[in-house]
């Protein structure tokens, strides 16, 4: 891939200003308040746009349009129904009692409302789950940098050994996160959130709009790939006939609801975003002002998919082979190559002995053919922000629930804030540390990070139950919370121990007790593991609180809604109100399911 | 927080802006065949340009009218400090 100075030019400056960002941030560092909250001092707008972008990692930008080539604007149902309606809950409803209570992380808010127990146990699987999903994020991007080939000429010119164009992408990445968010903590997370997200659709506008473009605009996208790509209700009625494999019901309870609720309702790394905000009103309005272009993300970020697939069958710029080797490229689809086995180079065949696509390589793919040098700089500098942030993301939420949640309480109560400033930063350097472990075990092991993230879905899946139950209900208590979060998540071990989906083998997809029942995919197996567990939790939650001494009642003001007066906001403008924005947020996400049905 | 993001953006989009509009004006035509003919640099060079110069104009606003009212603080919505 040829780069030239200019893109080079380009890439360096935004690193400059990334480091500049954390180094001017780094006199307003003076209490633990200030490196883990932000001082609770940023504007809605900016904590609102942090709180998309930390959430909008290299997985979503190059994931999103892997899915948009795969399943065509179906994919749409991740925004629209799997991520909008509980953006504007958690703004509207919950956003009260966590900013409210003035808990410093959404484990504290369990220990205020329930008690020591759910917090250590929400605290430690959230602190796991977070270094994981930065090393994966690590990989991920040291992949794509030695995928790319971009660095294969400097390396060369400077007598560097191939192999280690991994090893840099690890090395540099992690220093330069390192470096932001030692120095300026979460204030300097968000700002280079804000930066990426601008990034981002910088470098991704222009890219819809040359393809667009060029296959004809909507109409011409849907001439050449048909209906079952264009629509994302039609079909919806029954899994056989929608390429997710899903069925309405299943999609709505356990996307839409589980799922979706379960994540951007109580993950303590976009809910600290909201956290930071400078008042209760900015804090409710965050997500809300965030769910205005995660609305319009579709269009950004899965449209390049399907373009790449309409496009003409031609030999891509890239292919996914064995490392060293030189490939001829076997027939793909469009621009994306077909799938190659990572040791013999031979391409992957499904069941049906046609060979599987490499979808993630739609995205990269796109680049390289429409951007020309000066554009291709930018873009590339878009896709490397984009790895770093959701990095940044998970490691706020890192040092903070680690010094917050598990140092402060368990290990060393009682220091002085001093103390607990430096434990943070140094918990920024020893989370980071343990990414880069856990990016080379990825390497390594890829089934384990596989069989990681399964447990994680079933820690996470139970979740939302209890801060629904927590925060609607003022009779649930400690001991309910407790069991039913592990009675869930050991439903959802359950559930998946015994059902399976089409084609699979029994094992790390489920079925390894027994298969009972099978799903016709494996996303439809997915949203059914979180709704039992969801239900579990919710179902022994109750029981459990029922037969348990009821909390006391002034214990659990400003933490429970019937406890808690509502927040006056009669003297904003309308535009300002949560309730109003949350209306018109929703009435515009129905209007663009019902566009694209 | 003290800094004001729309600076360090503007400033960034400006340069962007800058650098792009002049390559594009420089550079070989045959370079966007690719982008479909169409000088893809310069013109997305203007936009970022102009986007960079309005952000950088809002955060100087905003930083101007902080400096002049930092003695009569804004009674705004901001909740009760405990």
């Amino acid at each position: 891939m040829g780069l030239t100075t200019i893109d080079w030019v380009i890439m360096a400056v935004y690193f400059a200003f990334v480091l500049g960002i954390g180094a001017a941030l780094k006199r307003y560092m003076k209490t633990s308040a200030d490196f883990f909250l932000a001082g609770r001092s940023i504007p809605a707008w900016v904590a609102g746009l942090a709180f998309i972008s930390a959430n909008l990692g290299a997985q979503e930008v190059i994931g999103m349009g892997a899915s948009g080539a795969k399943y065509g604007i179906l994919t749409s149902h991740f925004y629209w129904i799997g991520a909008i309606p509980a953006m504007v809950f958690v703004g509207i409803f919950m956003m009260p009692f966590y900013y409210g209570s003035r808990a410093r992380s959404v484990p504290e808010y369990l220990r205020l409302r329930f008690d020591e127990k759910t917090r250590g146990l929400n605290a430690v699987s959230f602190a796991t789950m977070t270094i994981f999903s930065s090393g994966i994020s690590m990989y991920a991007m040291a992949k794509l940098i030695q995928t790319l080939h971009f660095l294969d000429g400097p390396f060369r010119a400077l007598g560097l050994p191939q192999a280690w164009i991994f090893h840099t992408g690890i090395i540099v990445s992690a220093l330069v996160v390192l470096t932001y968010i030692y120095l300026g903590g979460l204030t300097s997370a968000i700002y280079n959130e804000v930066l990426q997200f601008f990034l981002i659709v910088a470098g991704f506008i222009p890219l819809v709009w040359l393809g667009l473009k060029n296959v004809g605009g909507w109409a011409g996208l849907k001439a050449t790939l048909g209906p079952s790509y264009v629509h994302s209700w039609v079909g919806m009625g029954n899994p056989h006939t929608n390429r997710l494999g899903v069925e309405w019901f299943g999609l709505a309870m356990g996307l839409g609801f589980v799922l979706s609720f379960g994540y951007w309702c109580t993950d303590f790394l976009v809910v600290q975003r909201a956290m930071a905000a400078n008042s209760m009103s900015a804090a409710r309005r965050t997500p809300l002002i965030a769910a205005v272009p995660k609305m319009l993300f579709p269009f950004l970020v899965i449209l390049p998919g399907l373009i790449a697939i309409a496009l003409p069958t031609q030999a891509p710029a890239l292919i996914n082979g064995p490392q060293g080797t030189s490939v001829s490229a076997p027939a793909g689809q469009g621009l994306i190559p077909a799938k190659l086995n990572a040791t013999t180079g031979q391409p992957v065949l499904d069941n049906n002995g046609h060979p599987q696509l490499d979808y993630d390589l739609a995205v990269p793919n796109l680049l390289l053919h429409y951007f020309p040098t000066g554009m291709l700089g930018l873009g590339l500098t878009a896709l490397l922000a984009s790895f770093m942030s959701g990095m940044a993301g998970n490691v706020t939420a890192f040092n903070t629930v680690w010094t917050h949640d598990i140092y402060e309480p368990y290990i060393r109560p009682g220091a002085g804030d001093a103390h607990y400033l430096m434990m943070g930063k140094m918990a920024t350097v020893f989370g980071i540390a343990l990414s880069v472990a856990g990016a080379y075990l990825a390497t390594r092991f890829n089934n384990i990070m596989d069989m990681l993230q399964l447990v994680f879905a079933f820690v996470n899946a139970p979740l939302f139950a209890t801060f629904l139950l927590g925060m609607f209900w003022k009779r649930a208590t400690g001991h309910g919370a407790f069991s039913g979060l592990l009675s869930g998540t050991l439903a959802a071990a359950i559930h998946h121990g015994l059902t399976l989906s089409e084609g699979a083998i029994p094992g790390i997809k489920g079925g390894w007790l027994a298969v009972i029942h099978n799903y016709p995919s494996e996303m439809a197996q997915n949203f059914w593991t979180a709704i039992y567990a969801w239900t579990t939790c919710f179902v022994v939650t109750i029981l459990v609180s029922l037969v348990t001494k009821a909390p006391e009642e002034s214990r659990l003001v400003g933490l429970v809604y019937s406890m808690t007066e509502r927040p006056s906001e009669g003297h904003l403008s309308w535009y300002k109100r949560p309730i109003y924005l949350g209306a018109m947020i929703l009435a515009a996400t129905v209007l663009l399911n019902l566009v694209f049905r | 927080m003290g800094l004001d993001i729309r600076l360090p953006i503007g400033m960034l989009f400006t340069i962007f802006g800058i650098m792009l509009i002049a390559f594009g004006a420089f550079s070989n035509p045959a370079l966007y065949v690719q982008s479909l003919g169409i000088n893809i640099n310069l013109n997305w060079g203007v936009i970022l340009l102009i986007f960079g110069l309005i952000m950088l104009f809002l955060g100087a606003r905003a930083m101007f009218f902080t400096r002049r009212a930092t003695e009569t603080p804004t009674t705004d919505d901001r909740a009760p400090r405990h």
